[in-house]
């Protein structure tokens, strides 16, 4: 299998974890196409490649993955962009207040989430398109954590 | 009229978006390729239309789904569908609750655990096997993710090996994805009466 960001940060597994990744190979390669087109897409709408992976190390340390943070906040190339990485800033410096508010609270409490937020984003102007794209990258990334998060654990268990 | 539904149950609703879904007569040719709208087929839901305004995840993340969910070996297609619905009882999601739980339901030809999840919640009567499945699911769906050690040994020791453990993660952490979308970009919706 070709070095992905979830392999990369899983590490070295137990031969038994290591063929179950192998019999699902497909399912890991698609899952770096989807970062992919979550952190480097071609049409990037308002949220530039930077602020990507910006908000991708912001959702990561939400999700006490110091380590993957780390690796998304070394590809943010605009230096005005690093306080974006840090969840405990709120954005409101870089003018994005209510797009670091909106991803915080997708990311970390989803169930709270209502109309109301949806209608927030818009009043402030952004765009649907734009809402979507906020969306898809605070959902992927959900995915990658935890799946990253699973199988650390299931190593470290693992007998 | 419609009522947006607050409660789970096993009947799938409608889904009303919350933002402009693309309009198919303005889809741009990447668009519909990634929508599979043909001259024959042009039925796509309100919530592929939604999210055809980022083409580029839509289009990979359709086949990675189906692979999670449906591809050959590993945890069955049923335990896939009680983890999903273990992730979409965490982020309140009712429309994936819904869907997956009705799939269940269908697969185990048993209404029981569903039934008895939505009835009791996490305290629900469940077999050793399913408990352990639900527990982790619901575990790692939690922000940070709160898996622990012991329930991964108790996943273990009621039978799963590597493959369906790798599975159980998978579908569990998919669900962290399907419910950021269903649940914050629209509503379930029922026409009144229903």
């Amino acid at each position: 299998m070709s070095q992905t960001t979830l392999l990369h940060h899983i590490g070295a597994t137990p031969p038994e974890i290591a063929a179950a990744l192998e019999h699902r190979a497909n399912i890991i390669a698609m899952t770096q196409s989807a970062e992919d087109a979550v952190l480097i897409p071609r049409e990037t709408g308002a949220w530039s490649h930077d602020l990507r992976h910006a908000l991708a190390a912001r959702i990561a340390r939400l999700h006490g993955l110091g380590d993957l943070s780390e690796t998304y906040g070394a590809r943010v190339n605009d230096p005005a962009l690093a306080p974006v990485t840090d969840p405990s800033k709120d954005g409101a410096a870089q003018g994005l207040a209510h797009v670091c508010a909106f991803m915080d609270k997708v990311a970390a409490r989803t169930r709270d989430v209502t109309a109301g937020d949806i209608k927030g984003l818009q009043d402030a102007g952004v765009v649907d398109a734009d809402i979507v794209r906020l969306c898809e990258i605070a959902a992927f990334l959900a995915y990658q954590l935890r799946t990253l998060a699973g199988l650390r654990l299931m190593s470290e268990v693992w007998t | 009229m419609t009522d947006v539904l607050t409660k789970f149950n096993r009947t799938p609703p409608q889904w009303r978006p919350r933002v402009t879904p693309v309009a198919l007569e303005d889809a741009t040719p990447e668009q519909l390729e990634a929508l599979q709208v043909t001259p024959s087929n042009r039925k796509v839901s309100a919530y592929v239309l939604t999210l055809a305004h980022d083409v580029e995840v839509l289009k990979v993340r359709s086949p990675l789904f189906n692979a999670i969910m449906y591809d050959k070996g590993g945890m069955s297609r049923a335990e896939r569908e009680l983890a999903a619905v273990a992730a979409s009882m965490v982020n309140h999601c009712i429309y994936c609750a819904a869907v997956h739980a009705d799939r269940h339901a269908t697969l185990e030809k048993d209404t029981s655990v569903m039934d008895s999840l939505f009835a009791n919640g996490t305290k629900a009567a469940l077999s050793p096997r399913d408990r352990a499945i639900f527990d982790l699911a619901y575990a790692l769906a939690q922000t940070p993710p709160a898996a622990t050690a012991a329930q991964m040994q108790a996943a273990q020791g009621a039978g799963l090996d590597a493959a369906e453990l790798l599975d159980l993660i998978l579908s569990s952490s998919l669900f962290g994805w399907a419910n950021r979308l269903m649940h914050v970009l629209g509503d379930p919706v029922r026409e009144a009466g229903q």
